[in-house]
């Protein structure tokens, strides 16, 4: 099938665009997190309270969800406002994101993750989008800045390192499988950098909390520790399953393209390290002695690992999964 | 002996606990991670020899730790061996504790409601048997229990979510299926590769000489393979523009069980990703080159024709490698006849470019083949009883100058050179054939099975909450009805609060919460 240039032109300005406006965002909540006023420990208190008691309904004044009416707008500081543009323009960015998605998926007639560039693409969209989800959810919108800087991160490398145009992909890649298998291991992948950022702020959160002089400034402007701890066992929970679907989906189409369902493909290697990894980081998260800050670091390892896995197995070891098309 | 004892004790305790698990967990990752980094022997064995020669002692060294085998190796059988071993002695205990629950009744609604981490209390008119009943009503589908307290107040215990265990087990149950039957796979399946000329060549699965690799479990030593027969019709590629593959098919027929008594082929498609299964294996497309035909015209005037297949050097154009090999005829004397025997080994290019002489191919379709050579004359090596590649000839005879080159020449297909002794090597063209492999392995359905039972258990077990809740309810001083309800979820407490609230104030108001 022949690809529809221009569309996959309009693709490529809709994906550069998100971009800019992922970084305008990012700007924008690092404004907030750098005026906004610490909140007293009342204030702190409540929110603690709040979440404690009802969980994901937890939402204090801060939080983006709370309705217009819980929020006077003589409280709303010039600090919450550069915030709450920052979400708007976060969910712009998504918008954009999305049309970027699905104008090469038109373009080229098949799903639009088959090469290492959209793949990235899609990761960071499921990313942000989990975000978005939990800022209605936790009190933590000064956060975004954490969670787009890696995202525009691994964007900018997937539009320039990894680029590849829109074309077909080769006969081992021509399968219903492709589709639910590369989605639902990008979608898990994308879902999991958020509980890996939150829980390197909270081990900060929680290194200032033991000791007060550590993380000084930036320690008190982060949510409780208690709520990021929160975030990221209750993401994680909800990618673990979906990682795991993700990588029994592979290994039923590793069975009819490649003539076995595992054969540990150093990319296969690497999914069963992270799968294992997470699977720690739930079992420390339910041992004494290991709860708190362990956990945290196993969450936030597990992430790198699909990092590594994303990048350096594909790009550097040679594997069946090498469909980089990166020259 | 009994110091033996609670040393065994000791050592099963420290087993099974959580933080072996855990470490063992972590040295299971750590384990695995060489088999991504370094080249692995039966992934890629001319890779790791590769590696291994590169560097030195250091190679060596890891090739006796057996990094190059890693998931073969002892290391990594124990850490994972041990990592079961602690599995199971974590769920027994856990299994007897789970049916011991499910017969169990709720717990005793604690003296203290308010110091539960959820409570609510109402004053109510209605009577303490009303309240109650409400409480009854309200926690429908609750495993309930209702008690008579010392000083007369009645209270319900209420617990609920006693799938998240369920769902637990089942995970942790499939994770050892899962091994087994990924091991029992390994151990009675078999897995071979093959080269098939396209163009109506046959293979039958009758034995392992039939293959050109073969890779047997621990239990299969070749005499009872599944019997079925392949014939390859033919083979359709199609490109991009760049080169890039579009699509591939082999034609083939395959026949088993009556069918090879009648000799009736069954027509497949077989296409990558869209293996046949016939026979209780299966056949893959794993991929394609071609087959130059030489025709060699002796002295004498014999003609002999030859079409051995060539390997791929460049997988984007299919620029291939190989060695054709000819024995002379008219001599009846081995010694006479191993100094004439021929060589045509070289570069065979699909779509011929040339750089001066250098041979070069820009596209992967046969297209306009061509092939750069040289030709061999003198002894081949293949009466030796040593064996060699069919791509190549042996190196050392060239060396010793018991093979001896007599030509160097591009050919076009059709184009022929002669030798100096008057013979003519002709280049007819090329044919497509196609690499299959055979696979079997009986248990991988049961892999399946327990992976699925594994994302079932651990859905389970992370959505359903474990959950208690208590309502007391005695007459109050004042002659109305004091009513509490109290609350503890017994694993994670998020998400508890919402239904906690709804069922609070259903059991204290009597109104259905929606």
């Amino acid at each position: 099938m022949p690809v529809n240039e221009s569309l996959a032109t309009y693709s490529d300005w809709t994906y550069s665009s998100a971009v800019v406006v992922y970084v305008v965002a990012t700007v924008l909540y690092l404004s907030e997190q750098a005026f906004g006023r610490v909140r007293g420990p009342r204030a702190r208190e409540r929110e603690l309270v709040a979440a404690g008691a009802t969980g994901s309904s937890a939402s204090t004044g801060s939080a983006g969800s709370a309705p217009p009416a819980a929020t006077p707008p003589a409280e709303r500081t010039r600090a919450e406002r550069l915030g709450r543009m920052g979400a708007a323009l976060t969910i712009l960015g998504v918008l954009l994101h999305l049309a970027s998605l699905v104008l090469r998926g038109v373009a080229t007639g098949r799903a639009p993750w088959g090469n290492m560039y959209e793949y990235a693409s899609l990761l960071c969209l499921f990313a942000v989008v989990t975000w978005v989800v939990l800022m209605r959810q936790f009190p933590v919108r000064r956060l975004g800045a954490f969670v787009l800087t890696p995202v525009v991160i691994l964007m900018f490398l997937a539009g320039t390192v990894l680029y590849s145009t829109a074309a077909p992909v080769q006969p081992a890649l021509q399968s219903y499988w492709l589709v639910i298998h590369v989605s639902v291991i990008s979608a898990a992948s994308g879902i999991l950098l958020v509980p890996g950022v939150a829980s390197l702020l909270y081990l900060v959160r929680s290194a200032h909390d033991r000791e007060p002089g550590s993380f000084a400034r930036f320690g008190p402007k982060l949510p409780e520790a208690a709520v990021l701890d929160r975030l990221a066992y209750r993401t994680t929970v909800f990618a673990f399953p979906l990682f795991t679907i993700g990588i029994i989906c592979g290994a039923i189409w590793a069975e009819a393209a490649w003539g076995r369902f595992w054969g540990w493909d150093p990319k296969e290697t690497v999914a069963f390290v992270s799968w294992v990894v997470y699977a720690a980081y739930l079992h420390a998260r339910a041992t004494a002695g290991w709860r708190g800050a362990p956990a945290a670091w196993i969450n936030a390892f597990g992430f790198v690992l699909t990092v590594f896995n994303l990048f350096f197995i594909n790009l550097v070891v040679a594997g069946l999964h090498s469909y980089a098309n990166v020259s | 002996m009994r110091d033996v004892l609670a040393h065994l004790r000791n050592t099963w305790r420290g087993l099974t606990a959580m933080r072996t698990a855990l470490t063992l967990l972590f040295l299971l990752a750590l384990g695995a991670m060489p088999g991504a980094l370094l080249p692995q022997r039966s992934l890629n064995p001319a890779k790791t020899e590769e590696y291994v020669a590169e560097h030195g002692w250091w190679g060596r060294l890891l090739d006796r730790m057996q990094f190059f085998d890693v998931y073969g190796s002892v290391w990594f059988s124990a850490v994972y061996v041990l990592l079961f071993v602690s599995l199971v002695g974590c769920l027994l205990p856990r299994t007897w504790e789970y049916f011991a629950q499910m017969r169990a009744k709720p717990v005793l609604a604690p003296r203290n409601l308010a110091r539960m981490p959820h409570h609510e209390r109402a004053e109510v008119d209605a009577s303490v048997e009303e309240a109650i009943g409400r409480g009854r009503a309200a926690l429908r589908g609750w495993r309930l229990v209702e008690r008579e307290e010392a000083d007369g107040a009645r209270s319900l215990s209420a617990e609920r979510g006693y799938l998240r265990e369920t769902g637990n087990l089942v995970f942790h149950f499939a994770l050892l299926g899962l091994l087994v039957a990924f091991a029992l796979g390994k151990m009675f399946g078999y897995e071979g590769q093959v080269i098939v000329q396209a163009n109506g060549g046959q293979f039958c699965n009758s034995g392992i000489f039939n293959y050109d690799s073969f890779r047997a479990g621990l239990r299969v030593d070749g005499t009872e393979l599944s019997p079925f027969c392949v014939k390859v019709d033919g083979f359709e590629a199609s490109y991009l523009d760049n080169g890039q593959a579009e699509s591939f098919l082999a034609r083939v027929g395959h026949q088993s069980g009556a069918d090879l008594e009648t000799g009736t082929w069954r027509p497949y498609d077989l296409r990558v990703n869209d293996p046949l299964r016939t026979a209780g294996d299966r056949l893959y497309l794993l991929g394609h080159g071609y087959t130059p035909t030489f025709t060699v015209t002796f002295p004498g005037g014999e003609t002999r024709s030859s079409a051995v297949q060539w390997r791929p050097a460049d997988p984007l154009t299919l620029l291939s490698e190989g060695a054709t090999k000819f024995d002379p005829p008219g001599y009846t004397d081995a010694a006479q006849r191993r100094q004439h025997q021929l060589a045509i080994t070289g570069l065979l290019a699909p779509s011929a470019v040339f750089t001066g002489d250098l041979l070069g191919s820009d596209f992967p379709e046969a297209r306009d083949p061509a092939v750069a050579v040289d030709v061999y004359r003198g002894d081949l090596g293949t009466d030796s009883g040593r064996a060699q590649s069919i791509f190549s000839i042996d190196e050392s005879l060239v060396e010793d100058g018991r093979l001896v080159k007599v030509a160097r020449v591009n050919l076009m297909a059709g184009e022929s050179t002669t030798l100096d002794d008057g013979t003519v090597v002709r280049f007819d063209g090329v044919t497509d054939w196609v690499s299959l492999q055979v696979s079997h392995d009986p248990t991988q359905v049961w892999v399946l099975v327990f992976a699925v039972l594994i994302v079932l258990g651990l859905v389970t077990s992370l959505v359903v909450k474990r959950r208690r809740v208590w309502v007391r309810a005695r007459r109050g001083e004042d002659g109305r009805t004091v009513v509490e309800v109290g609350g503890l979820a017994r694993t994670d407490q998020a998400g508890y609060g919402e239904e906690f609230t709804g069922l609070a104030r259903s059991v204290l108001s009597g109104k259905e919460e929606s």
